[in-house]
C-alpha cells in the first residue's frame, strides 16, 4: 500500500472505530441512567410504576420497622413535605439511621410502595448526598428567626401510612379526621 | 492540519466549561437543583373556585389575564407560610403589584382568622378547600409562588417561603421585565 | 509552636517553590547556567521544607495537639498511634498536603537521578515542577491550611473516621498519590521538551522510567483501595465504579498508554507528538482527578470536602497548567517530524491499536463519570451512572485489547509476518480455548459463554507471554541474560490474564447469602456451612465491638473459623462493620456481621468468591512487572554515561529514527 492509502486506511479504521465505540457508549449510557426523584416528584407522579429510579430523603423518625426472622425492612423516605414507603429486603447499611439522608435505589410497586434493591446511607457524620440535601426542602423559620423541623403529619397507623400518599401535602398540624387519604 | 492540534485543547476546555457552569451554580446558591415546574411557560390551568372572603363570588383563571400577577399557596397550617407572610404582606403596602392567594386545603374559619391577624396581602384569595387547583398547578407543598403573566402565562415557580433577597434578585426584575414587554405588545 | 514552624516552613516551601519556577526557566531561555543551576538546588530545598512542614503535623497528630483544627477533627486520644499518623492524610487538608510532599519528592528525585541530563532540559523540567508546587502550596495556604489554630483548643479530638481505620489506608492514600504526581515527571518533561522545541528521542529515553515508577505506584494505590472496599467498605464488592475510583482508574489507562506509546517512540521515533500529548493527558487526569475529588462537583462516598470555593481555586490551576500545556503542545508539535515508518502488520500498528482501544475505555470511563455533572449543570435532570454501563462498555474494549497484548511482542517492528505468527501461536491458541472452555468447569462445575471467552483470552494472554519469553531466551546470544525489561513486561502481561481470570470466575460463580440467623443456625452456601457459634461483646482501644464467631465446615471437616465484628466508635459512635475474610489461593469465604434483628437474631451477609485474590494478584504482578522493568540495566548504566547516552539518537535500528 503507498503510504497516501495507508493513511486513509488508518483514519477510516480509527473513524469507524469511534462511531462504534460512540454509539456502543452512549446506547449503554441511556439504558443504565438511573434518574433520582425526590418523595415530592414522586408523590406529583414523576415516574411510573415499575420504572427504576433512585429516591432520595430523610428516613423519617420512628418509622423504621425490621421484621423479625428476616431482613425485610420497612420506613419512609421524606423530603419534609411528602412521604414515600420504601420496602427493603436485605442488609441496610451500617449508616443507616431513623432522621439521617438516605438514598434507595429501586421501583415503584403498582401498591405505591418504593421496593428497594439497594439502600445507601451517607458516608460520616457530615455527609449528605448532595441530592438528598437538594431534594430536602427548605426548613422553615419560627418568627424569631429560628429554625424547627416542621412537625409532620402524624403517620396514618399501619398500612396506610406505608403508601405514596399521591397529591397530598402532608399538612403539619391538621388533625388526622381532616385528611382524606385518597390514593387515585 | 493544524486543527487536530488544537482538538485537546478544545476538548479539555469543553470539560472546563461544564465545572465551571457547576461551580458558578453552586456558588450561585442552593436552588439550582430544584426541580423545575412543568408548566412555566405554559398558560394556567384553568379553574373557577370561590373566594375566601367572598363565598358567592367565583375567580377564575381568565382573571388572571390583564396584569403580572404573584399566585401564592399558603394555608394557615402552614408554618413556612407565616415566615414569608410578613414579606407578602409588606410588598403588598410598597409595592404596585398584585398577589392572589390560593388557600390550599384549609378551614375557612382557620384561613380568615390568620388573615384577621396576620394582615391580608391578597387582592383575591382562592378557597381551594379540596386542593383541586393547587394539584393542577403541580403544587408540591406549600408555601409556593408563581408568577403569571399578562398572557396568563406561568413565568416563574418558586418553591418554599420566598425571601427579601430573592424578591429583590429575581422576582421582582422578571416582574418589571414582564411588564415592559407587555406595554410594547 | 509546632504548627506555627510547620506553616512557616509551608510559606517558605512556598518562595522556594516560585524561585524554582521562574530561576531556572529565565536561565535556560538567556542560557545562563548559573540560574539554570538554581533548578536543582530550589527543588531539594523546596523538598526539605515541605519534609519538615509535613512532619510538623505528624507530630502534632502524634503529640495529640488539640489545639490545631485539624488535629482535633480527625485525631483522639485513644487513636492507636499508627492511626494517629496515618491520620495526617485522613482528611482534606493533610492530603493535600502529602501530595505536595510527594511532589517535592518526585522533584527531590529527578535532580538525584537525572545527573545526566542536558542542564537546560533540567532546568525546564524543574520549572515546571516548581510551578506545579506552586499552585498546590497556594492552594493549601489559601484554602485549607491543616495548621490553624482551634482557640481555645479542644480537649479531646473528633476522632478519624471510624471507616479509614484500618490498615490499609495508612498506604493507600501514598501510594495512590506517588502514582498521580508521580506523571507530573512525565509532563513536566514532555512540557520541557516542547518549550526547547527538541522532541526527540532523549526526552523519551529519560520519560520511560520516571512514567513506568509513577505507574507502578498508582497500581499498587489502586490494588489497595480496591482491597479496602473489598472487606471494610463494600460488603464484599471490590469495584464499584465510583467517581472516585473512576478518577484514579482514568490516570491508570492513560499512564498505560503512555508506557507503550513511549516504547515505540523511543523505538522507532514514531507517534512522537501522540506520546507527548499522552504525558500531558496522563497528569492532566491526574489533576483532575484531585479536582473532582477536592470540588464537590460531585456525588460520592469517597469526597470528604465539598466547598466551592477550593473548586473555583484548582479549577483555575487547572486551566492555567493543563490549558496552557495543551496550548503549547498545538504550537509546537506541529513541526515535530513524522517518525519511522511502518507497514499495516508490525508492532507499531497493534501498538497503536492498544492507544486507542485504552483511550476508548478512557474516554467511556470518562463519559459515564461525566455525563451526572453535566446533565444536572445544564438542568436536565439529576441521574447517576451505574456500574452496568461502565461494565457494557469497558468489558468490549479490554478484551480485543488483552487479544492483542499476545499477539503484539511476538510480531516484528516496522513490519510483521502473518504466517509464521499463525505457526508460533497455534499450539497456544488451541490451548487456551481448551482451558477457557476446560477450567471453569473443573474448578466450580458449570460455565456460560462469556465465562468461556474470558477464560480462553485470559489463558491467551498468559501462554502467549510464555511463548514469547520462551522465544526470546532461545534467541538470546551466548549465555547472556535477557533484559530486566523482557521479564518486565512478560510478567505484566500475564498479571493481565491473571486479573482477567479472577475477575471472570469471581464475578460470574460468586455467591452471596443475606440471611437472617440465630446463635446455633448454619448457613450453606455451596458445599460450605457456616455456623454462628456466639456473638460476643469486645471492647477495643476506642470502640466496643459485638463479635461473632462462625465455624466453617466442608463435608463435616472444619475449615476455619472467622470473627467479624461490628465495631461502634466511642467519639463518633459510628457502627462499622468489620468483615472476616478465609483467602486460599482459589477462592474467599467472607462473613460480614450486620444488623442485630432481635434478641439473639443477627444479619449476616455470607461469600463465597471463588479466584478472589487473583484480583489482587494481577495487577501486583503488573507491579512486579514495572520494578523489573525500571530496574533494567540500560537505567543505571546510562546515568552513569552521562554524555555518550545524550548524543547516541536512539537505541534500536537507527535506520528509522528521525526521517531528517
Amino acid at each position: 500500500m503507498k503510504p497516501r492509502q495507508k493513511r486513509m486506511f488508518l483514519a477510516g479504521v480509527a473513524l469507524a472505530g469511534v462511531v462504534v465505540a460512540a454509539a456502543l457508549a452512549i446506547n449503554a449510557l441511556r439504558g443504565n441512567m438511573a434518574y433520582f426523584f425526590s418523595p415530592s416528584q414522586v408523590v406529583a407522579g414523576a415516574v411510573q410504576p415499575g420504572e427504576p429510579f433512585r429516591l432520595g430523603g430523610m428516613v423519617r423518625s420512628g418509622t423504621l420497622e425490621k421484621s423479625s426472622g428476616s431482613l425485610e425492612s420497612r420506613f419512609i423516605v421524606t423530603d419534609n413535605v411528602q412521604q414515600v414507603a420504601v420496602s427493603y429486603a436485605g442488609i441496610l447499611p451500617d449508616l443507616f439511621k431513623e432522621g439521617q439522608g438516605t438514598v434507595a435505589r429501586g421501583e415503584l410497586g403498582r401498591d405505591g410502595i418504593f421496593y428497594a434493591e439497594e439502600v445507601l446511607a451517607k458516608h460520616d457524620e457530615s455527609y449528605m448526598p448532595p441530592e438528598v440535601a437538594d431534594a430536602m426542602q427548605p426548613m422553615p423559620y419560627n418568627k424569631d428567626g429560628t429554625r424547627t423541623p416542621e412537625p409532620l403529619r402524624p403517620a396514618a397507623a399501619g398500612k396506610r401510612s406505608m403508601k405514596v400518599i399521591r397529591s397530598e401535602p402532608v399538612d403539619l398540624t391538621v388533625p388526622l379526621h381532616q385528611v382524606e387519604i385518597n390514593n387515585q | 492540519m493544524k486543527a487536530r492540534y488544537l482538538l485537546p485543547i478544545a476538548v479539555f476546555l469543553a470539560i472546563v466549561a461544564v465545572f465551571g457552569l457547576v461551580l458558578y451554580q453552586v456558588s450561585q446558591g442552593r436552588n439550582i437543583r430544584e426541580i423545575p415546574s412543568p408548566l412555566i411557560g405554559k398558560t394556567v390551568p384553568e379553574f373557577e373556585l370561590p373566594l375566601l372572603l367572598k363565598p358567592e363570588q367565583t375567580f377564575s383563571s381568565e382573571q388572571l389575564k390583564g396584569q403580572v400577577s404573584l399566585v401564592n399557596v399558603w394555608a394557615s397550617w402552614c408554618v413556612s407560610c407565616r415566615y414569608e407572610h410578613d414579606l407578602l404582606v409588606r410588598m403588598s403596602r410598597n409595592i404596585d403589584i398584585s398577589i392572589i392567594g390560593i388557600n390550599y386545603k384549609d378551614e375557612r374559619m382557620d384561613a380568615l382568622k390568620w388573615l384577621r391577624d396576620m394582615g391580608n396581602p391578597y387582592v383575591a384569595s382562592i378557597f381551594d378547600h379540596d386542593g383541586r387547583v393547587a394539584i393542577d398547578w403541580g403544587v408540591y407543598g406549600t408555601p409556593e409562588t408563581f408568577i403569571v403573566d399578562q398572557q396568563g402565562i406561568i413565568r416563574y415557580k418558586h418553591t418554599g417561603p420566598i425571601t427579601a433577597e430573592k424578591l429583590r434578585n429575581e422576582i421582582m426584575p422578571l416582574v418589571n421585565k414582564l411588564r415592559e414587554a407587555g406595554d410594547t405588545v | 509552636m509546632i504548627p506555627e514552624i510547620g506553616h512557616f516552613a509551608l510559606v517558605v516551601a512556598l518562595f522556594v517553590a516560585l524561585i524554582q519556577t521562574i530561576m531556572p526557566v529565565v536561565g535556560a531561555y538567556r542560557g545562563i547556567p548559573e540560574l539554570m543551576a538554581m533548578g536543582r538546588l530550589a527543588a531539594r530545598a523546596q523538598f526539605l521544607f515541605i519534609a519538615v512542614s509535613f512532619a510538623m503535623l505528624t507530630l502534632a497528630f502524634i503529640e495529640n495537639d488539640f489545639t490545631v483544627a485539624y488535629v482535633a477533627h480527625n485525631s483522639n486520644s485513644a487513636l492507636p498511634i499508627q492511626y494517629r499518623i496515618a491520620a495526617v492524610w485522613g482528611a482534606h487538608e493533610g492530603s493535600l498536603l502529602l501530595w505536595v510532599f510527594m511532589l517535592a519528592f518526585w522533584g527531590l528525585a529527578v535532580t538525584v537521578f537525572s545527573k545526566s541530563l542536558p542542564e537546560h532540559f533540567l532546568a525546564r523540567v524543574m520549572g515546571v515542577m516548581g510551578f506545579i508546587g506552586v499552585g498546590f502550596i497556594l492552594f493549601i495556604l489559601m484554602t485549607s491550611n491543616p495548621f490553624d489554630r482551634l482557640i481555645p483548643g479542644a480537649v479531646d479530638g473528633r476522632d478519624l473516621n471510624p471507616l479509614l481505620q484500618d490498615p490499609g489506608l495508612i498506604i493507600h492514600p501514598p501510594m495512590l498519590y506517588m502514582g498521580y504526581v508521580g506523571f507530573s515527571v512525565a509532563f513536566a518533561f514532555a512540557v520541557a521538551a516542547l518549550l526547547g522545541g527538541h522532541l526527540d528521542a532523549t526526552w523519551v529515553r529519560w520519560s520511560r522510567p520516571w512514567t513506568t515508577v509513577a505507574w507502578l505506584f498508582l497500581t499498587i494505590g489502586i490494588v489497595l483501595g480496591s482491597w479496602w472496599a473489598y472487606y471494610e467498605l463494600g460488603w464484599g464488592g471490590w469495584w464499584f465504579w465510583d467517581p472516585v475510583e473512576n478518577a484514579s482508574l482514568m490516570p491508570w489507562l492513560a499512564g498505560t498508554a503512555l508506557i507503550h506509546s513511549l516504547a515505540v517512540t523511543e523505538k522507532r521515533g514514531a507517534f512522537k507528538s501522540w506520546t507527548v500529548l499522552l504525558a500531558i493527558l496522563a497528569f492532566s487526569l491526574s489533576l483532575l482527578g484531585t479536582f473532582l475529588v477536592r470540588s464537590g462537583v460531585l456525588v460520592s462516598v469517597h469526597a470528604f470536602a465539598s466547598d466551592p470555593e477550593r473548586g473555583v481555586f484548582i479549577l483555575a490551576f487547572l486551566v492555567v497548567v493543563i490549558g496552557s500545556s495543551l496550548g503549547l503542545y498545538a504550537w509546537r508539535a506541529p513541526s515535530v517530524h513524522v517518525g519511522g515508518r511502518f507497514e499495516l502488520f508490525s508492532r507499531e500498528m497493534l501498538l497503536l491499536a492498544n492507544n486507542v482501544l485504552l483511550m476508548a475505555a478512557l474516554a467511556a470511563v470518562l463519559m459515564g463519570t461525566m455525563a451526572p455533572i453535566v446533565l444536572d449543570a445544564l438542568n436536565l435532570g439529576k441521574i447517576s451512572v451505574g456500574p452496568p454501563y461502565f461494565n457494557a462498555v469497558f468489558v468490549p474494549v479490554m478484551l480485543p485489547l488483552a487479544i492483542l497484548i499476545g499477539v503484539g511482542p511476538l510480531v516484528g517492528w516496522r513490519s510483521g509476518d502473518v504466517r509464521p505468527l499463525f505457526k508460533k501461536l497455534r499450539t497456544v491458541f488451541m490451548v487456551s480455548l481448551i482451558t477457557g472452555v476446560v477450567l471453569p468447569l473443573m474448578a466450580v462445575g458449570k460455565t456460560t459463554l462469556m465465562v468461556m471467552a474470558s477464560l480462553a483470552i485470559a489463558m491467551w494472554v498468559i501462554l502467549s507471554s510464555a511463548q514469547y519469553l520462551k522465544e526470546r531466551l532461545a534467541r538470546r546470544s551466548g549465555n547472556k541474560g535477557l533484559s530486566a525489561g523482557v521479564y518486565g513486561m512478560v510478567v505484566a502481561h500475564a498479571g493481565v490474564g491473571v486479573f482477567v481470570i479472577g475477575v471472570t470466575l469471581s464475578s460470574a460463580f460468586s455467591v452471596e447469602r443475606d440471611v437472617h440467623v440465630r446463635v446455633g443456625d448454619t448457613v450453606q452456601v455451596n458445599d460450605f456451612g457456616f455456623h454462628l457459634d456466639e456473638v460476643k461483646s469486645i471492647r477495643g482501644p476506642n470502640y466496643h465491638s459485638d463479635m461473632a464467631q462462625v465455624t466453617i465446615t466442608r463435608g463435616g471437616e472444619k475449615v476455619g473459623i472467622l470473627t467479624p465484628e461490628k465495631r461502634t466508635y466511642f467519639v463518633q459512635t459510628m457502627p462499622m462493620t468489620e468483615a472476616s475474610i478465609d483467602t486460599t489461593f482459589f477462592r474467599d469465604l467472607y462473613v460480614a456481621l450486620a444488623e442485630q434483628r432481635d434478641e439473639d437474631g443477627w444479619a449476616l451477609r455470607v461469600y463465597h468468591r471463588p479466584f478472589q485474590a487473583w484480583i489482587w494478584a494481577g495487577p501486583l504482578l503488573m507491579a512486579l512487572g514495572g520494578i523489573l522493568a525500571v530496574s533494567d540495566r540500560r537505567y543505571r548504566v546510562s546515568a552513569k554515561h552521562v554524555v555518550q547516552a545524550r548524543q547516541k539518537p536512539a537505541s534500536g535500528p537507527v535506520s528509522g529514527g528521525a526521517r531528517a
